[in-house]
C-alpha cells in the first residue's frame, strides 16, 4: 500500500509539473501585451515599457516561469497584473461564491435526481417512468443559461421574490446570501440533475436483474424495502462517480451562470482576466483548478486501492 | 443630438415612492481593473472615480466645458507660457490631510517622471516645470504655449494625488472629492460614501454604489428588477422602446467624445492611394449603419470632430454615400475589379454589429472584406502596436483628439506635413477665433484626404429610475458624476 501510494504521489507531481509547463505555454502565446492593453490607444511606448518593466513582464519566458512556479510553493500566487493586489485574496473571495453555489447546486440536483431516478426505476415502462425520462431529456436538452434567463423573468422581473442577480456578500447574512445563490443554483442544477437521474435510474435497473435482488425478494423482502435495501446501496457506485466528476465542473464550468446573474466567482474572474490579458490571474487560477483536479483524482485512487486490494497490484 | 425620451411628468407619478432616498445604485457595464485614474487607460476608472472621489486642478463640466476646480482661478502670462494656480483654500484629502500646493507639484511630477504609468503622459509633455510659490499658489512653466492646457488638466488623469497615500492608490484611493472609498468587493461593486469635509457643496447623496454587469441581458434584468436605479451606457439599446413606454423608467440618450471611424491602414496598399479611400468613404451609407448597428442612436459625423462641440465643422457632404462614384474610383485608381482586405473588429458592438453592415456596403462597390472577430488585447497588439490590418472599426473616446492625426506612427499612419503645422499653429494659439480657424481646416484636411471613413459619434444610453435627477446626459469624459444627483422630492 505505501508503495502504491508512494508510485501515485510521483505521478500526482509529474502531472502538476506537466500541467504548470502548459497552462504557461498557453496563456503566454495567446496575442495581446498586457502592459499595452492597460495603457489604452493614447499611450506612448515609453510608458508601456515603463509598465512592463514594473510588471516584470521585460523578463525573460523561463525566468517568469520559475518565478510563478516558485511562488506558488511557497503559496504566494502572484500580484494581478490588473487589480495590484495579491491573487490569492482576489481567489479566497472568490472561492466563496464559487464553492457555496457548486455544492447548493450538487444538493439541490441530488435532492431532485435521486427521488426521481428511484421512481422511474420502480415504475420500468410505465407512465411515470415516461414522464420522468421525458422531463429529464428536456432537462439535459435545455441550455442553463437560457433556463437562468427564463427563471430571472419569472421571479426577479415579474414576481419580484428575488434580485436578478449580484451577491451581497456573505457578511450580509446568511439567508440574503444564500437567498442570491438560489436561482444560479437551480439553473445550474437542472442539466446535472436530469443526467444523475438518468444514470440513477439505468444503475439502479441495471442492480435489479442481479441475482442478490432476486435472493432478496425470495427471502421474504417486499419490493419496495428490496429496492431500499440492496438495490439503492448497490447503484450508488457508478451514481457518486458521476456525482464527483459534476462537482469538479460545477466548480469550474459555472463561468456562464456566473456572468447571467454576475456573481463575482471564480468563473467570472478567469473570464474577465483573460479578456483583460491578466496572465498571471489565469494561469494562476487555472492551475489551482488543475490542482484541485488532480488532487481530488488522487484521494479517489487512494481510496478504490484501500477498498478493493486487488486495484493496488495493478498500480 | 440630445434627447430626453421621457416626459418628465412621468417621474412626479414616482416621487413618493423615492422621497427621502439619499443612496443610489448605479451600474456600468465594466469594472475598473484599478482604482487608479493616473494609472490605467480604462475608463471605468473614471467613470467611479471622476469628480466623485478624484478632482485635479479644472474639471470638465456636464456640457463639455472647463471650470475651476481644485484652482480657484489662475493667470495666465503675456507669452502664454507661465500658469500660476491660485488653489482653494480648506482642501483636504479623505485622510484628513491638506491638499496644498505641493501636492500638486507632486501629482504633475510624478505623472511626467521617467518610471511614470500615466496613459496619457502625453497631455504633460509641454510642462517645463512646476513650482511651489506658497501652499495656495502653483506655478506651472511650459516649454511652449499650449492652447489646451487647461483643457488637459481637468483630463482623469491630472487628478491631484497625496504623496502619504499614493503607494495603495490602486486598491484605496484617497482624493479630495465629496465622496470617499468605501470598499470594493471585486467583480461585484464599489461603495462610496459622502465625504464629511468636503471643500465645495456637499452632495445630497450620502452613499452611492456602483455596480458592473457585463452582459446585456443581465443588464436589463436588472434595471427591470430595479435591482439598480440608473444604468449608465445601458448595453442593450434594443430594449430602449421598452424602458420608453414604462412610467417607472426614464430613458436618456447622451453624446459621447467617441468618434467612431472606419479605419484605414494609410501605409499599405491600396490604402496609401487617395482614391482607394475615397472610394471607401463613398461607398458607405452611415444612416444604414446607425439604424441597423445602433438602433438609430449616433449622430453621422464627416470629419474626426465631435458634432456638439463648437468648433465642428459640418464635412458630410465631401463623403456621401454614392456607390457609383466609388466603383469609378476605385477604376481610376487601377483596381476596377476591387481588391480584397482584412475588417479587424474589436468587441464593442457599434464595431461587431457595423462591421457586418460595413463589410455587405464594401462589397456593392467590389472590395472584399474579411471580418475577423478580435479581443481588445488582440486588437491593441495587432492592430494599434503592428499597424497589421487593412480596415478596422474603432471609436475614438477621447475628448478633442483630431491631434491623433499628427503623429505618423499612429496606427493609420497619416503623414501629412500640412496637417502637422496646422497642429503645431493650433498649441501656440490661444486667442479662440483663430482656434477655431485652425480646428476647421484642421477638419477639412483630413475631410477631404478621407483618412479614414467617418461613420458617426457614439451616443450613450442611460436607463435610470423616474425619480432621479441631475446625472450627467452627455459624455464630455467618461465620469458618472455624482456631485449633483438626488432623488425628486
Amino acid at each position: 500500500m505505501i508503495r502504491f501510494a508512494l508510485g501515485r504521489g510521483i505521478s500526482l507531481c509529474l502531472s502538476l509539473i506537466v500541467a504548470s509547463l502548459v497552462i504557461f505555454a498557453v496563456i503566454e502565446v495567446i496575442p495581446g501585451d498586457p502592459a499595452a492593453f492597460m495603457l489604452g490607444v493614447n499611450a506612448r511606448p515609453d510608458t508601456v515599457a515603463a509598465l512592463r518593466a514594473e510588471l516584470g513582464l521585460d523578463q525573460s519566458l523561463p525566468a517568469r516561469y520559475l518565478d510563478w512556479v516558485g511562488g506558488m510553493l511557497r503559496g504566494d500566487f502572484g500580484t494581478s497584473y490588473t487589480y495590484r493586489t495579491p491573487i490569492a485574496g482576489m481567489i479566497a473571495d472568490r472561492v466563496w461564491i464559487s464553492l457555496p453555489l457548486a455544492l447548493y447546486a450538487l444538493i439541490l440536483s441530488t435532492l431532485v435526481a435521486f427521488p426521481a431516478g428511484i421512481y422511474a426505476a420502480s415504475r420500468r415502462g410505465r407512465a411515470g417512468d415516461i414522464g420522468v425520462m421525458g422531463a429529464t431529456q428536456l432537462g439535459v436538452a435545455i441550455p442553463n443559461f437560457w433556463f437562468a434567463m427564463i427563471l430571472v423573468l419569472i421571479f426577479a422581473i415579474e414576481l419580484r421574490w428575488v434580485s436578478a442577480g449580484g451577491f451581497p456578500g456573505w457578511e450580509a447574512g446568511f439567508w440574503r446570501g444564500i437567498g442570491a445563490l438560489t436561482l444560479p443554483a437551480i439553473a445550474l442544477a437542472l442539466p446535472q440533475a436530469a443526467i444523475l437521474a438518468r444514470v440513477m435510474r439505468s444503475s439502479l435497473l441495471d442492480i435489479l436483474g442481479e441475482d442478490f435482488m432476486r435472493t432478496a425478494r425470495a427471502k421474504g423482502l417486499s419490493r419496495r424495502r428490496a429496492l431500499w435495501r440492496h438495490g439503492v446501496r448497490n447503484a450508488m457506485i457508478p451514481v457518486l462517480t458521476i456525482l464527483g466528476l459534476q462537482f469538479a465542473f460545477l466548480l469550474a464550468g459555472g463561468i456562464v451562470i456566473e456572468q447571467v446573474f454576475f456573481l463575482p466567482g471564480l468563473g467570472r474572474l478567469i473570464f474577465q482576466s483573460i479578456s483583460s490579458r491578466d496572465l498571471v490571474v489565469v494561469e494562476s487560477v487555472v492551475m489551482l483548478l488543475v490542482m484541485v483536479v488532480i488532487v481530488i483524482n488522487f484521494a479517489v485512487d487512494l481510496a478504490y486501492a484501500a477498498i478493493d486490494p486487488r486495484l493496488r497490484r495493478r498500480g | 443630438m440630445f434627447r430626453i425620451l421621457t416626459a418628465t411628468a412621468t417621474a412626479m407619478l414616482m416621487a413618493g415612492a423615492a422621497a427621502a432616498q439619499d443612496s443610489v445604485r448605479i451600474a456600468i457595464q465594466l469594472e475598473p481593473p484599478n482604482l487608479d485614474p493616473t494609472g490605467g487607460a480604462a475608463q471605468a476608472i473614471d467613470s467611479v472615480l471622476y469628480s466623485n472621489v478624484f478632482e485635479g486642478l479644472t474639471r470638465f463640466e456636464a456640457d463639455g466645458s472647463v471650470v475651476p476646480g481644485l484652482a480657484q482661478s489662475w493667470e495666465i502670462s503675456d507669452d502664454g507660457l507661465t500658469y500660476t494656480f491660485r488653489l482653494r483654500e480648506g482642501v483636504t484629502f479623505h485622510d484628513g490631510t491638506t491638499m496644498d500646493a505641493e501636492d500638486v507639484k507632486f501629482s504633475y511630477d510624478r505623472a511626467m517622471a521617467e518610471d511614470s504609468i500615466n496613459a496619457q503622459k502625453g497631455l504633460f509633455a509641454d510642462i517645463a516645470e512646476v513650482t511651489v510659490i506658497d501652499p495656495a499658489t502653483v506655478e506651472v512653466t511650459l516649454s511652449r504655449p499650449n492652447g489646451s492646457f487647461l483643457f488637459n488638466m481637468a483630463w482623469g488623469d491630472a487628478v491631484i494625488v497625496a504623496p502619504e497615500s499614493v503607494d495603495d492608490i490602486a486598491s484605496d484611493p484617497v482624493g479630495t472629492g465629496p465622496f470617499m472609498f468605501d470598499r470594493w468587493v471585486q467583480g461585484d461593486r464599489i461603495e462610496l460614501v459622502r465625504y464629511e469635509g468636503y471643500w465645495g457643496e456637499a452632495p445630497a447623496l450620502a452613499r452611492a454604489t456602483f455596480r458592473f454587469i457585463a452582459d446585456p441581458t443581465a443588464a436589463f434584468a436588472a434595471v427591470m428588477a430595479e435591482d439598480v436605479d440608473a444604468f449608465v451606457g445601458f448595453p442593450a439599446p434594443e430594449n430602449l422602446v421598452q424602458f420608453e413606454a414604462d412610467p417607472r423608467f426614464q430613458v436618456l440618450v447622451g453624446n459621447t467624445e467617441g468618434e467612431t471611424i472606419l479605419a484605414m491602414n494609410n501605409a499599405v496598399a491600396p490604402f496609401d492611394d487617395p482614391l482607394v479611400r475615397e472610394a471607401v468613404a463613398l461607398a458607405i451609407d452611415r444612416q444604414a449603419i446607425i439604424d441597423g448597428a445602433m438602433f438609430g442612436q449616433g449622430t453621422p459625423i464627416g470629419t474626426h470632430f465631435a458634432p456638439h462641440n463648437p468648433d465642428y465643422l459640418d464635412l458630410l457632404d465631401l463623403s456621401p454615400h454614392d456607390p457609383d462614384r466609388a466603383r469609378e474610383l476605385l477604376a481610376e485608381a487601377g483596381l476596377p475589379d476591387g481588391f480584397a482586405t482584412t475588417l479587424k473588429l474589436p468587441p464593442p458592438s457599434y464595431a461587431r454589429r457595423g462591421g457586418e453592415i460595413i463589410a455587405s456596403q464594401l462589397r456593392e462597390v467590389g472590395i472584399e472584406a474579411d471580418i475577423q472577430n478580435i479581443e481588445w488585447a488582440q486588437w491593441i497588439e495587432e492592430v494599434f502596436t503592428n499597424g497589421d490590418f487593412g480596415l478596422t472599426i474603432v471609436s475614438h473616446t477621447e475628448p478633442m483628439d483630431i491631434g491623433i492625426y499628427a503623429d505618423p506612427d499612429y496606427y493609420f499612419a497619416y503623414d501629412n506635413p500640412d496637417f502637422r503645422d496646422v497642429m503645431e499653429a493650433l498649441s501656440a494659439t490661444t486667442d479662440p477665433v483663430a482656434r477655431t480657424d485652425l480646428l476647421h481646416r484642421a477638419q477639412t484636411i483630413i475631410a477631404e484626404d478621407h483618412v479614414n471613413a467617418y461613420l458617426f459619434e457614439l451616443a450613450i444610453p442611460t436607463v435610470a429610475q423616474a425619480g432621479l435627477r441631475g446625472l450627467w446626459l452627455n459624455q464630455p469624459t467618461a465620469a458618472v458624476d455624482l456631485t449633483g444627483v438626488s432623488w425628486a422630492e
